[in-house]
């Protein structure tokens, strides 16, 4: 197949899809790992046409879901500090907290505002140089070194009214903890395209070596998809384990080496705590030494209320795989987009938010 | 969240800064995770960073792709009027 042209033709889907249901003899689940791909699934109806050896689960892959709430109550109290302008991408704006959300705090008056670029919320403290921006730095291996390219810029240029609170994530080590979760039952993963653009497939290698959970880097068109899902069947139907590359025009197998340096130079390893999953160590990125004074959480006393979590939402056990979303007892009951309970009917990369919109699932 | 968008980038400024033209939209991105890339050549873009060059054929059906799913002005935000004045 022409890698560059024809990734949503219809006539090499069937053939994949065809080809997919001629190969796969053994029941096998695959996760994807990516709220980009949890919508494409749902959108182009792909768990449907998939033969009944082959499950389709949703993993921790939307960042703003798998962010804990204690996260987002600490973004809030760093929104409520005077003269504080909290910048986010909007994807935040109406995730709950264990009180409040970003939406309701600016209804309610605070300075909160959503920008597209960490560099928008950069110009503004430039802008306003008597207010104080705090950048909420959510995202996983794509974003993240976006925002370390901003505050290395910000110490450059000395910008004293700017500083992020990170609350990064990375996701190969994440993936560990999931094979190791006796509860998790997944054979196979469709990994994060823009997440291995920065990243390369070396992080993954211990899937396939030490678990033998074939792997397959995956692009975002349903042709993609659909062909990352034929590689993984016929590795599965082989007896191999490996990671493979199936959205090579995009990725390359070292990633980019620029994006990493500048990950490398701004942040280190941390423990971070994953909604449904927990502290996982070593998957934060947190602001080292020499950027601290630019850390939000060094720069203001701020003092979180005690967590609550949101009573009968299984957004957690949803982004472990363990419980399809509409096996929640809210979904489509009390939990819709419209009036959304947890975060993975919130965001719009949410697993429950796409099952809700481009499926029957629940309510048939 | 980890959508990226093919844009052609027109000319590169000061601060490895670049205006690139996203299906007619022009914005500014930052080239420092891409300092190889040239005036012409298409990147993928995310979160206002140029994050990998790419072939044009690909990044010329990627966005017809994206126009039929009218989702490039949700990742991309509105032309800002800083931009519109240069």
């Amino acid at each position: 197949m022409d890698l560059n042209t024809g990734f949503r033709d219809p006539e090499v889907a069937k053939r994949l899809i065809d080809s997919i249901a001629a190969t796969s003899r053994t029941p096998v689940k695959i996760m994807e790992v990516c709220g980009t791909h949890t919508v494409a699934i749902a959108k182009n109806g792909l768990r449907e046409v998939m033969p009944d050896s082959i499950t389709l689960l949703s993993g921790p892959g939307c960042p703003v879901c798998v962010t804990a709430n204690r996260d987002i109550d600490t973004a809030i109290e760093f929104g409520r500090v005077p003269g504080v302008v909290l910048a986010t991408f909007g994807d935040m704006m109406k995730v709950p907290g264990s009180y409040s959300s970003l939406a309701r705090e600016k209804a309610d008056g605070r300075d909160i505002r959503v920008v597209y670029s960490p560099l928008d919320a950069l110009r503004i403290a430039a802008d306003e140089p008597d207010k104080q921006v705090v950048f909420l730095g959510v995202g996983f291996e794509t974003t993240a070194p976006t925002i370390a390219s901003v505050i290395r810029q910000a110490k450059l240029q000395e910008v004293g009214n700017f500083s992020v609170h990170s609350v990064h994530k990375t996701v190969p080590e994440a993936l560990r903890a999931l094979v190791n979760d006796p509860e998790v039952k997944v054979n196979a993963f469709i990994l994060p395209g823009h997440v291995s653009v920065i990243i390369g497939l070396e992080p993954y290698r211990f899937l396939a070596s030490e678990f033998g959970v074939p792997s397959v880097i995956t692009g975002f068109e349903p042709v993609d998809i659909l062909q990352g899902i034929h590689m993984i069947v016929q590795q599965f139907e082989s007896g191999r384990a490996e990671v493979e590359i199936a959205y090579k025009r995009s990725v390359a197998p070292e990633g980019n080496p620029a994006a990493l340096a500048i990950l490398e130079q701004v942040f280190e390893p941390a423990d971070a705590d994953w909604r449904g999953i927990g502290v996982i160590p070593g998957t934060g990125l947190a602001i080292r030494e020499e950027y601290a004074d630019l850390d939000a959480a060094k720069r203001f006393q701020i003092d979180p209320p005690e967590v609550k979590e949101i009573a009968g939402c299984q957004c957690g056990d949803v982004l472990r795989g363990v419980v399809l979303p509409f096996e929640c007892r809210l979904f489509a009951k009390s939990c819709t987009p419209e009036h959304p309970i947890g975060p993975c009917m919130v965001s719009s990369e949410g697993s429950c938010a796409a099952y809700y919109r481009f499926t029957d699932y629940g309510r048939s | 969240m980890c959508l990226a968008i093919p844009a052609k980038i027109v000319s590169i400024g000061e601060l490895n800064m670049a205006e690139v033209d996203i299906l007619g939209v022009s914005r500014h991105v930052s080239l420092d995770m891409t300092p190889e890339a040239k005036v012409g050549e298409f990147v993928l873009v995310h979160a206002g960073f140029s994050i990998q060059v790419v072939d044009e054929a690909y990044a010329q059906e990627t966005l017809e792709t994206l126009k039929q799913l009218d989702i490039v002005g949700d990742e991309i935000g509105p032309p800002d009027a800083a931009e519109s004045d240069a």
